[in-house]
C-alpha cells in the first residue's frame, strides 16, 4: 500500500498500529514503574503497589481472553474451559516456586511433608529447572489442548455440546487437583512462595518486573495474533466459523485449522497463568471452577469478539468492575455477571467496540 | 500434490501412462465419474436406492428429479458429506471416493456447487475466490504463503467471467441471490476440478443471469465434466446433452431431452404427484 520512498519513520506514523504498540510499550515499560518506584508516596501521581498488582492482573487476563477470541470470535468455538489452560500453566510455574521455596529449606513442599512423602512423584522431575518450566507453562497445556481437540474435532462436535464438553473438562480437573493424593498441595494449591531465580518475589522491584514481563507478552501476543487473522490462515478461520462445509469442500481440512488455533489459544493460556501465579502469590483449584472459565467468555463478548482490542477492554473493564463490586457488595457479583453477559448478548453482539465503532459512525 | 500436478497435462487429465498412481486421478478410459449399486439409508429409508450410472470425461449431465429424488443425496455421497450403506463410488478408473475424505475428494479435483448458495458471506468477492484458489492448503503455506502474480491474475480472470470484478472488495454477505450463485460458481473454476457437479445453480436466478449461466456452463462443457441437477426445465433443455432421471433413489430414464421427455414412466411420475 505505502509507496516505496516513504521514509521508515513516516511509514512508522502513518500506520496507527505501531504507534499504539509503541505507545503501548512506553507505557507499561517506562511510565508505569516510575510512577510506581520512583514518584514519591504522597505524590497524585504515585502508583500503589495495589494498583500495580490489579493492573499486572489484568494485563494476564487480557492474554486469555485474546486467546479465547481466537478460538470463539474468529474461528466460532466457544469454549467454557480455557480457565483450565490458564491454571495449567499457573500450577507449571507455581511448582518452580515451591520447589525453590522448599529447596531453601531443603525439605519437601509442606502439604508432601503431610502426606508422608519422602521424596518428590516423578511428575515433579524437572520442576526444578527454570528453563523446562518455562517449557512445561507452554506444554502441559499445549498437550492437553491438542489431545482433547483432537478427539473432539475429529468426532466433529460442534457448538453447544463443545462448550458442555470444555465445562466437564475443566471441572474433572478441578476436583481431580482437589484430592491431595494428586500431588499439587490440594484445596490450597500453592502459595508462600519466596524467590524466582534466587531473587525474592515479594518486592516491589520483582513485582514491577513481572508486571512489564507481562506487559510484553500481551504486546507480543497481540501483535502474532494480528499476524494471523490477517494471513490466509485466518480467513480460512473465519471461513470455518461462518461456513464450515464450504471450506471442507474448497480442499482445506478444518480439523487441522482448528486443532492449530485451538492449541496455540491454550498455549498463550498457559503464558498467562504463568506469569499470574507469581503477581498474585497462590495457585489452586478455584482457577479451573467452571464459574472462571464463564468469566472468560464473558471478557470476550463484553470487549467484543472478532476483533483483537476488543477482548482487552472486556478483560479489563470486568475486572475492575469485579474487584470494585467484591469490596463494596460481594454477594452480588455473580448476579451482575450473568445480567451483564445477557445485556451483552442481546443487545451488543459486537460488545464495546461494536458500540465504540456504531457511536463513531453516527457522529461522521 | 506434487505428484499430481507433474502427471497432468493443462487441463487436468492424466496424459499417457497407465500406472496405477494413487491419489491421481486415471480417466483414460473415457469416464471421470463412476456410480455402482450405491445405497444410502436414512433410519431405513432408501434416498438412493442401488443407483448406478457413470459420467463421460468432458461431459455435460443434467440430473431431472422429482423433489426427494435423492439428487442432493447422490451429490453428498460423491463429495464424502454422507457415507454410502453399500456399492461403489469411483472417480476416475481408480480414486475410491468412499475411502477419502472431503478435503481429500475436493483436492483430488472435484467441486461442488450446494442447493443452497453457500459463500463466505464475512470475506470479499475477492477474498472468497482466493481461499477456493487451486494451491497448498495447508496450514504452513495458509500462514506464511503470498499470491502470486499469476494467481491475482487467476482470480480477475474469474471475476470477470461471473461479471463481479466492480464487487471484488465488497463483502459476499451483501449480493443478491444470483450474484452468490455465480460467486460459488467462480469459487469451483478457482478449484480447478476435473468434475463439477451443481445443485440447482439457477435457483432464485432471473431469466436474465440464467441465461448467461447456461452460456457459462455450455463454455464450461468439454474443459470440465459437469453434472447439473435442475428443476428448471427450459435451461436444462438450453444445456443437455444426455439427461439422467432419478426417482426414489435410482435411475428411471437416460438419454437425449426429446426421450425422456417422451418416456411414459418420466410423463407419469412428473405427473402423478
Ligand atoms: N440427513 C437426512 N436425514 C434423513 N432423511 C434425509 C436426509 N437427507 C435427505 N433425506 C431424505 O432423502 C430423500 C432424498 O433427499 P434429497 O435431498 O437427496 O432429494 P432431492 O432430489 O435433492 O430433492 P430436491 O429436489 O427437493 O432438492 C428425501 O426424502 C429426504 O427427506
Ligand atoms: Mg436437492
Amino acid at each position: 500500500m505505502h509507496s516505496n520512498y516513504q521514509p521508515f519513520l513516516l511509514r512508522l506514523l502513518g500506520n496507527s498500529r505501531w504507534v499504539g504498540y509503541a505507545v503501548a510499550l512506553t507505557v507499561i515499560c517506562i511510565l508505569i514503574p516510575v510512577l510506581n518506584l520512583a514518584v514519591p508516596e504522597d505524590s497524585a501521581l504515585h502508583l500503589s503497589d495495589y494498583t500495580v498488582s490489579l493492573l499486572g492482573k489484568i494485563l494476564c487476563y487480557a492474554m486469555v481472553a485474546l486467546a479465547m477470541d481466537l478460538v470463539w470470535g474468529y474461528t466460532g468455538i466457544l469454549s467454557l474451559g480455557h480457565g483450565i489452560f490458564f491454571a495449567l500453566g499457573g500450577y507449571a510455574f507455581g511448582m518452580y516456586l515451591m520447589r525453590e521455596a522448599a529447596d531453601a529449606g531443603s525439605q519437601l513442599p509442606n502439604f508432601m511433608v503431610f502426606l508422608d512423602w519422602h521424596e518428590y512423584p516423578w511428575y515433579w522431575a524437572g520442576s526444578d529447572s527454570f528453563i523446562f518450566t518455562l517449557l512445561l507453562v507452554v506444554l502441559a497445556p499445549g498437550l492437553l489442548a491438542f489431545i482433547f481437540g483432537w478427539f473432539a474435532f475429529r468426532s466433529r462436535i460442534k457448538g453447544v455440546y463443545f462448550s458442555i464438553i470444555t465445562q466437564a473438562l475443566t471441572y474433572a480437573f478441578m476436583l481431580l487437583f482437589f484430592r491431595n493424593e494428586t500431588g499439587f498441595g490440594g484445596n490450597n494449591g500453592f502459595t508462600d512462595f519466596k524467590t524466582i531465580l534466587g531473587i525474592p518475589i515479594a518486592t516491589a522491584e520483582t513485582r514491577i518486573v513481572l508486571f512489564a514481563l507481562s506487559g510484553l507478552a500481551l504486546l507480543a501476543m497481540l501483535w502474532m495474533s494480528h499476524r494471523i487473522v490477517e494471513s490466509k490462515f485466518g480467513r480460512v478461520l473465519t471461513a470455518i466459523r461462518d461456513a464450515e462445509s464450504r471450506v471442507m469442500f474448497s480442499g482445506y481440512n478444518p480439523l487441522h485449522y482448528k486443532l492449530a488455533i485451538w492449541t496455540l489459544s491454550a498455549m498463550m493460556c498457559g503464558v498467562a497463568g504463568a506469569l499470574y501465579v507469581p503477581q498474585v502469590g497462590i495457585i489452586n483449584p478455584s482457577e479451573m471452577s467452571p464459574a472462571n472459565s464463564i468469566e472468560i467468555a464473558i471478557w470476550t463478548a463484553v470487549g467484543g469478539r472478532g476483533t483483537l482490542i476488543g477482548p482487552l477492554i472486556g478483560a479489563g473493564a470486568v475486572t475492575a468492575l469485579k474487584s470494585w463490586f467484591t469490596a463494596s457488595f460481594p454477594e452480588y457479583w455473580l448476579y451482575f455477571l450473568g445480567g451483564l453477559f445477557i445485556v451483552v448478548t442481546l443487545y451488543m453482539p459486537q460488545g464495546v467496540m461494536g458500540l465504540g465503532k456504531k457511536l463513531l459512525g453516527k457522529k461522521s | 500434490m506434487n505428484g499430481q500436478e507433474n502427471m497432468t497435462t493443462d487441463d487436468g487429465y492424466v496424459s499417457g501412462s497407465h500406472l496405477l498412481q494413487p491419489g491421481v486421478l486415471d480417466t483414460s478410459h473415457g469416464v471421470v465419474l463412476y456410480l455402482d449399486d450405491v445405497t444410502v439409508s436414512f433410519d431405513g429409508f432408501r434416498a438412493l436406492n442401488k443407483l448406478s450410472f457413470s459420467v463421460d470425461v468432458g461431459e455435460l449431465r443434467c440430473i431431472i428429479g422429482p423433489n426427494g429424488a435423492g439428487k442432493t443425496t447422490m451429490m453428498d455421497s460423491i463429495t464424502g458429506k454422507t457415507r454410502p450403506d453399500s456399492g461403489s463410488l469411483f472417480f476416475g478408473q481408480t480414486l475410491d471416493l468412499t475411502r477419502m475424505s472431503e478435503a481429500e475428494i475436493a483436492q483430488a479435483g472435484i467441486g461442488r456447487k450446494f442447493q443452497k448458495p453457500t459463500v463466505f458471506e464475512q470475506h470479499t468477492v475477492f477474498e472468497n475466490l482466493e481461499l477456493a484458489l487451486k494451491c497448498d492448503k495447508r496450514i504452513w503455506h495458509s500462514l506464511f504463503g503470498k499470491l502470486t502474480g499469476q494467481q491475482r491474475d487467476a482470480i480477475d480472470e474469474i471475476m470477470n467471467t461471473i461479471v463481479l470484478q466492480e464487487l471484488a472488495n465488497s463483502r459476499a454477505g451483501l449480493l443478491s441471490h444470483g450474484q452468490k450463485q455465480w460467486l460459488e460458481i467462480g469459487m469451483l473454476l478457482a478449484q480447478q476440478p476435473q468434475l463439477l457437479l451443481l445443485d440447482e445453480p439457477v435457483a432464485g436466478m432471473t431469466d436474465h443471469e440464467t441465461e448467461r449461466t447456461a452460456e457459462l456452463l455450455n463454455t464450461l462443457a468439454g474443459k470440465h465434466s459437469i453434472v447439473v441437477v435442475e428443476h428448471d426445465m427450459d435451461f436444462v433443455a438450453s444445456i443437455a446433452r444426455k439427461v439422467t432421471v432419478l426417482h426414489e433413489g435410482s435411475v428411471l430414464a437416460e438419454g437425449d431431452m426429446a426421450t425422456v421427455q417422451s418416456n411414459e414412466q418420466v410423463i407419469e411420475v412428473y405427473l402423478g404427484r
